[in-house]
């Protein structure tokens, strides 16, 4: 069964996400080929090979810097065909996702997103899915030939199995009609982990009592290379962007570790935060129902816990 | 303008979620369900455009007759008319066809619904619908501003936004702060009884996917908990228990 993982990079760097897809493609058993579009450092695909790539289509198309979804999405279904892929593999995220929907209406594959382990194909081919925002997992058979799976983080550990990867030119033939939407400008935070990617999360909510008190949350993310955090309503008064607000209306998050600070733990904060794998939570609030989800607790002040905290976190280095 | 509202019919975000016969059913028993918190988005920027625009808005939704309440919640918030095809919402293929079929005799100019639905949560059926129609798709949408058939957009990426423009016709995924939620009001509630809600049968669709069972997370083991003047205890769980540093 070939398959084909589609690779995201940013600023010319393989996202650590498309990594976590090739290496979920190669645990799948089949020949992996990946495809990368616009500018992306040949070095950075050539490792690829690392993960268990054999070979990267490069659309190196300036037109494809920008991560237009009609675009993106004829590209891969192109090909697919022309790689004659059975699966296409990419990560769950801002443009993977909607991209995955338009090549699997394209192609015919069967999609699912949001998937967190490896497929079960003893009998048919079954993944499973988060639903429910992270409340419950829904097993399901994608039945057609072709399918498209979309990824959520720590679907599958990331293994090195050496190698690299021989990197080709690949030029598919676009239309009009794929570059029909433009993007005119992007404002992004450079040189920050970013949250749906990052291995540990600190998060802060109103307890933290206003945004001049979010140096104590950057230190300490700092310290741990973490990216931040926030519940809704210290985004909705504005305190930090949208970007940064975990929850069921917001950004979803599985690290490793996720560090709540001042959170009291609406059910609506915890449905963005439960497949995290180790959940510490710091409140002044013994009754805080986040302590019932965390598997660690430490009832105190955040002005008093986080600066002890991150000193005894450097001094563990 | 014509605007079609895809909204879903989802159980509150407070909801604890329970499944019936051997985990291959969700139980409603105790639920109470709303509009999708995003597809309400959605709905409230579409009421804006009708207010500043002079545009019609139609909601649609694949559901059974249980999600009449809902559909009559989003005309008591301001939509002109309903549809409802009549079906199991199964798999986001399924939906998209349904909406993508009522589509393509509407005439729509924008189509809106949210960036996902909060069961599934598979964020495809706008993306599905575009390639249907053959129209662009753009998601997840924070901002959305109408322009004669220009549409200027701000989408959400990781780590910030991206400015897109594209012309109409267009599929959007929604998500906040693209507009307020809007609370019907009781004028909006007694007309919202007396319009139209037409049923219109599925289109019968093969999606190639088949729900085998449900399953829940396993149950949290107990929080430990460790004193404020400890905190090096909390660095030593990290690294020798937890193994997450």
């Amino acid at each position: 069964m070939a398959i084909l993982v589609f690779v995201e990079a940013a600023e010319g760097k393989v996202k650590s996400n498309s990594l976590e897809a090739v290496a979920y493609a190669k645990a799948m058993g089949g020949p992996v080929t990946a495809i990368a579009l616009g500018s992306v450092d040949k070095a950075e695909l050539e490792a690829l090979g690392k993960y268990g790539a054999e070979k990267v289509l490069h659309a190196k198309d300036a037109k494809l810097d920008q991560g237009i979804i009609q675009a993106y999405a004829s590209v891969l279904s192109k090909a697919m065909e022309d790689e004659k892929a059975d699966v296409l593999v990419l990560a769950n995220s801002s443009l993977g996702t909607p991209v995955a929907a338009r090549v699997a209406a394209k192609t015919g594959a069967a999609l699912a997103s949001n998937v967190v382990d490896l497929p079960n194909t003893s009998s048919g081919f079954v993944v499973k899915k988060s639903i429910y925002t992270g409340k419950a997992f829904a097993y399901i058979e994608l039945k057609s030939q072709k399918k498209v799976i979309a990824i959520r983080k720590n679907a599958a550990e990331l293994k090195e199995v050496g190698g690299t990867a021989t990197v080709t030119d690949y030029n598919p033939s676009l239309s009009d009609a794929d570059f029909a939407t433009k993007i005119t400008s992007t404002e992004k935070a450079t040189g920050e982990i970013l949250l749906p990617e990052a291995n540990i999360v600190v998060s802060g909510g109103r307890g933290m009592k206003g945004p001049e008190h979010w140096g104590l949350i950057e230190d300490l993310a700092k310290t741990l290379h973490a990216a931040t955090g926030c519940s809704k309503p210290v985004s909705d008064m504005g305190w930090r962007p949208h970007h940064e607000h975990v929850g069921q209306t917001g950004v979803k998050v599985s690290p490793q570790l996720y560090v709540a600070v001042g959170i009291s733990g609406a059910i609506q904060h915890l449905a963005g935060v439960n497949s995290s794998k180790c959940i510490v939570v710091i409140n002044k609030d013994a009754d805080a129902p986040f302590f019932k989800a965390a598997d660690y607790g430490i009832v105190g002040d955040a002005f008093d816990v986080l600066p002890k905290l991150n000193e005894a976190l450097k001094g563990a280095k | 303008m014509k605007i079609l509202v895809c909204i879903s019919h989802v159980p509150d975000t407070t909801s604890k979620i329970n499944f019936t016969e051997n985990n291959t059913k969700f139980d409603p028993n105790g639920v109470q369900f709303i509009i999708g918190p995003y597809d309400d988005y959605a709905l409230a920027r579409a009421i804006e455009l009708k207010e500043s625009t002079g545009s019609t808005v139609t909601v649609l939704n694949v559901g059974t007759a249980e999600t009449e309440p809902t559909i009559r919640k989003a005309l008591a918030i301001g939509a002109d008319d309903a549809i409802r095809v009549n079906a199991e919402p199964t798999d986001s293929f399924f939906v998209a066809s349904q909406i993508a079929e009522h589509a393509k005799a509407g005439g729509y100019d924008l189509i809106l619904m949210g960036r996902e639905s909060i069961d599934y949560n598979s964020g495809a059926v706008h993306g599905i619908v575009g390639e249907m129609l053959g129209i662009p798709s753009v998601s997840p949408v924070m901002k959305l501003e109408v322009d004669g058939t220009k549409v200027k957009m701000a989408r959400e990426i990781e780590g910030g936004k991206e400015y897109v423009e594209a012309t109409l016709p267009l599929v959007a995924g929604c998500q906040e702060p693209i507009a307020e939620w809007k609370i019907p009001n009781m004028r909006g509630i007694m007309s919202a009884k007396t319009k139209p809600l037409k049923v219109v049968d599925a289109k019968a669709i093969d999606s190639g996917i088949k729900l085998q069972k449900f399953e829940l997370p396993p149950p949290k083991g107990a929080v430990k908990m460790i004193s404020a003047d400890n905190v090096g205890e909390l660095v030593t769980l990290l690294k020798n228990e937890a193994k997450v540093l």
